[in-house]
């Protein structure tokens, strides 16, 4: 699988030239441009970022986010902290994988906001023209290996994955995390012979939690999100790989105000906070 | 001959039309029904039609769809109609609540069905962890597991049918076969099933539909694996995002086979006057 | 128990008798019923619907055990309770035509005759030949192989006769054959029916409600009402002498309950009649009289006879040249005219009539 995604979220050429070639769309290069930024500006911890968070309060109305499944628990969170500040805002949620939420908003589907699990989705979304303005990186995301609590099997590492005897199951290819997974067994050469590629990466960790798996491999959010059904083995860094989840107000927003405002909020502290106590790491 | 009796011009049934917006909502509701399939068939790159069928994966879970769904058929018919008989011939206590359990996945969310099969027949299950500890086998991830998700959902559809076929059956003639001198196995085989063959037939097309299209069950349960576990309905899912055209082509497919097993079955299925 | 499947080539095995005492419940229905056929005779069960004529029926073929009393076949004991025997439907000898001829739709009709033959363990080629041979006997060789969808009512009928008698039954079980059929139908197959069971040599029950066929293809007829056997004697005594008011009105007679004392007969509601030939001595009798022999006037009349009273008319039923009066008034009558008759009378519903009975057309026997 050689899509033009990035192995780490520190790479920021996203895009396959030659469809940004053939794309003459101007979004698209903003939308190049923004990732940019925004990865500088949140790498340097600004406080303008901050500021714009703290300001918020005036926004009202229903506010439609479309987040990737990973990140139900944590904006879940995000979202108390969102409405306590601003009380008149109804903060609704379509959880799924990152690829049918882009589906769905190339589709038409009414959204404020969308939160991706990889850039490549916020891409495909990008590339139809239905971004506002540009996506920027909020958080990521780091692979462990889940297994059942305890460890039983004394799962150490990547390489042990490799036991034919063992019931492994993976995301699929076609969701972010199965593609990261993938990733990480190549750099650290393991050849795995999975029992099944599960549609998403929730629906992967339940096998294991459910004692149907071995192991998989899964978000460090997820283990944490998993309260304790499943435990996680740590990936070494230089097989690790970093998932960066760009957030983008949607050009078809029914409030973009309130898109806005809670993007704003997803990057201040409080939300980089609430983000961290959920397993997310600092992009 | 009184007023009562005198028959009136307006008052022949046949004669007599809906009103006018009943015909219009009944138009919407086609609508509605009918679109989807409509985007569906415009959508299918007929022009790689050659091209997508061929396609590894399209073909994989073809074959297993079709085998996996006739293994399914084939249980279904061969512990369903003898359950329908019981269900229909037979009086026990509980009897009602019993037969609603049985036909409970027709109405059950798949997925929740799928839960339910692992914890029944998963590693850790009721009868899965008895069945891995003494013989090391284990049934999720398998095609195995397909066939037992697809079993599970399809199977109330067969025993419904069946049943509902064998209290139209006449008992009379059961009677007068057993004063004939035949004995219960030639009673069913000579008299039941024959009068229950287009019962049969019905609940079996209704069945095979249902396990092919089954998904919900078999992605919980059996998990998604090219070649061994990924049935059509699992790929539609999954190559939406990677090849749409691989996935408007099987979801094409398996419409195509939904409406060809209603249109056989317009007779008895849909044709219920 | 003596239950081994029965002999079925031998056509004429020495035929036996029928001793039945039944009694068992069936929802509302108390049957409890004793009586006997003799081989070759033909019993009809008459009775009003809900009777328990069908539920009597299907307890002698087996198919409903009986909770008290005794079946047999000659020596051959079907059921018993107290003695815990029961042979299943299947091991009984007894053949079965049912009100709508119950032929199986997917068999031929030389297939539904050759399936109690095969059954009972003929040979396919055997049962064929002897299934062919039945169905000439009853004139349908050359519809051996339709199915019984393509027969006619009567058709199909005469295959279900066949099929009952291909295997040689001790006993003949028939309920109502012919209730189904249509009229003209009804004659021809009766015909038929008749030749069969003057054939058959052991006994038969038919199950009827139907008076002419009764007394046309019945040695004896067995009233049967609300489970109970009211009358068991030949036709002609039925005809003339019924037990009940269903069985009277079965044949066309007035009948009435009341008590007798020399010439006078007191009926139940009071009213008196006076007979011929007195009663041996007093006691409850049962009356009878046939509305051929009832006279209506429109004026009193005058002369001999001695019962005379005034009525209205109720009803008029015509059956072609004929006319039955319905009469209310002290004594409840129907009286048997002719369209003459009425024409003179000029009478509708409402007329008020004098009703005439000769002394001598009142029979009276002891109830």
């Amino acid at each position: 699988m050689s899509r033009a995604v990035p192995p780490t979220a520190r790479g920021l050429t996203p895009l396959d030239p030659r469809r940004g070639g053939v794309r003459t769309d101007g979004r698209v290069r903003g939308w190049l441009a923004g990732i940019a930024v925004a990865v500088a500006v949140a790498a340097c911890g600004s406080a303008e970022v901050e500021g714009d968070g703290e300001a918020a309060g005036e926004v009202s109305g229903e506010l439609i986010v479309f987040a990737t499944a990973s990140l139900t628990d944590a904006f879940d969170g995000l979202s108390e902290a969102f409405v306590d500040a601003n009380p008149d805002v109804e903060v609704v949620f379509n959880h799924a994988g990152s690829q049918t939420l882009a589906s769905q908003i190339n589709e038409g589907a009414p959204a404020d906001v969308f939160a991706s699990a990889n850039l490549a989705q916020m891409e495909v979304v990008a590339g139809a023209g239905n971004l506002a303005g540009e996506a920027e990186v909020f958080t990521a995301n780091l692979l462990e290996i889940a297994v059942e609590p305890g460890n039983p099997l004394g799962i150490g590492g990547l390489e042990d994955l490799a036991d034919p005897d063992l019931v492994l199951v993976l995301p699929a290819e076609e969701v972010p995390a199965g593609q990261y997974a993938r990733e990480a067994l190549e750099a650290a050469g393991v050849g795995v012979t999975p029992a099944s590629l599960e549609r998403d990466v929730r629906a992967a960790l339940s096998k294991v939690e459910l004692g149907e798996a071995d192991a998989s491999i899964v978000y460090a959010s997820d283990i944490v999100a998993s309260d304790g059904r499943a435990d996680g083995v740590a990936i070494p860094a230089e097989h690790n790989v970093v998932a960066s989840y760009p957030i983008a107000v949607l050009g078809d927003a029914p409030n973009p105000a309130a898109g806005e405002a809670f993007v704003a909020f997803v990057l201040s502290g409080t939300g980089q906070d609430i983000l961290a106590a959920h397993g997310f790491a600092t992009p | 001959m009184s007023e009562t009796t005198a028959p009136t011009t307006s008052g022949t049934a046949a004669g007599v039309a809906p009103p006018r917006s009943a015909v219009v909502l009944g138009l919407l509701g086609l609508t509605v029904l009918v679109l989807p399939l409509l985007g569906l068939t415009v959508r299918t790159p007929w022009g790689r039609f050659g091209a997508l069928v061929t396609d590894p994966v399209v073909l994989q879970a073809l074959r297993l769809s079709v085998v996996s769904s006739l293994a399914a058929l084939a249980v279904s018919v061969v512990l369903g109609v003898p359950l329908a008989l019981v269900f229909a011939r037979y009086d026990f206590p509980g009897k009602p609540f019993v037969r609603a359990l049985a036909v409970l996945p027709m109405v059950l969310p798949p997925v929740v069905g799928g839960v339910g099969l692992l914890a029944a027949f998963g590693r850790r299950g009721l009868v899965g962890r008895p069945l891995a500890e003494a013989t090391g086998i284990t049934l999720p991830f398998t095609p195995v597991a397909v066939v037992i998700a697809a079993t599970f959902v399809a199977m109330p559809f067969l025993i419904v049918t069946v049943e509902s076929g064998l209290r139209m059956v006449d008992r009379r003639l059961e009677d007068a076969a057993a004063t004939l001198g035949a004995d219960r196995w030639t009673i069913l085989r000579r008299v039941v099933l024959p009068a229950l063959w287009p019962s049969l037939a019905a609940g079996m097309a209704l069945c095979w539909a249902r396990a092919l299209g089954e998904f919900g069950a078999t992605i919980t349960f059996a998990g998604n694996m090219p070649g061994r576990t990924q049935t059509m309905p699992l790929a539609v899912y999954l190559e939406l995002e990677r090849n749409p055209e691989a996935a408007y082509l099987i979801s094409f497919i398996l419409l195509a086979v939904s409406v060809a097993v209603l249109v056989a079955l317009r007779d008895r299925f849909l044709h219920t006057t | 128990m003596s239950a081994s499947a029965p002999a079925p080539s031998t056509s004429t095995s020495t035929a036996v008798g029928l001793r039945a005492e039944v009694a068992l419940r069936l929802g509302t229905l108390d049957l409890a019923v004793a009586f006997d056929a003799a081989p070759g005779e033909v019993v009809a069960i008459l009775g009003p619907n809900g009777a328990g004529k069908t539920t009597l029926l299907r307890a002698l073929a087996g198919l409903l055990p009986i909770e008290r009393g005794q079946v047999s076949l000659g020596t051959q004991l079907l059921e018993s309770p107290a003695h815990g025997v029961r042979v299943s439907p299947q091991q009984r000898s007894v053949g079965v035509v049912f009100q709508h001829h119950l032929l199986f739709p997917n068999l031929t009709a030389i297939e539904n005759v050759a399936f109690g033959l095969r059954s009972r363990g003929v040979g396919r080629q055997e049962a064929r030949t002897r299934a062919r041979a039945w169905l000439e006997r009853v004139e349908l060789d050359d519809h051996a192989n339709a199915r019984p969808g393509a027969l006619s009512g009567g058709q199909a009928q005469r295959v279900a006769l066949a099929r009952a008698l291909a295997p040689d039954p001790a006993l003949l079980l028939l309920d109502e054959p012919l209730a189904a059929l249509d009229v003209d139908t009804r004659r021809s197959v009766r015909q038929q029916l008749r030749r069969h069971l003057d054939a058959f040599a052991g006994p038969v029950l038919l199950i009827t409600h139907e008076p002419l066929e009764a007394i046309t293809l019945a040695d004896r007829l067995v009233i049967l009402e609300g489970g109970r056997i009211v009358q068991d004697d030949p036709p002609d005594v039925v005809a003339r002498r019924p037990r009940s008011t269903w069985a009277a009105r079965l044949v066309g007679l007035n009948h009435y309950r009341g008590r007798a004392d020399g010439h006078t007969l007191t009926l139940a509601t009071g009213a008196t009649l006076t007979v011929a030939d007195p009663a041996a001595q007093p006691g409850e009798v049962l009356v009878a009289i046939h509305p051929r022999a009832v006279a209506l006037h429109a004026r009193p009349p005058d002369g001999s006879p001695r019962n005379t009273w005034q009525g209205t008319v109720d009803a008029l039923d015509i059956h072609a040249d004929q006319v039955r009066v319905h009469l209310d008034g002290p004594i409840p009558i129907v009286a048997q005219i002719t369209g003459a008759a009425l024409a003179d009378l000029d009478i509708a519903e409402g007329s008020p009539l004098w009703v005439a009975v000769k002394a001598t057309e009142i029979d009276h026997w002891p109830a």
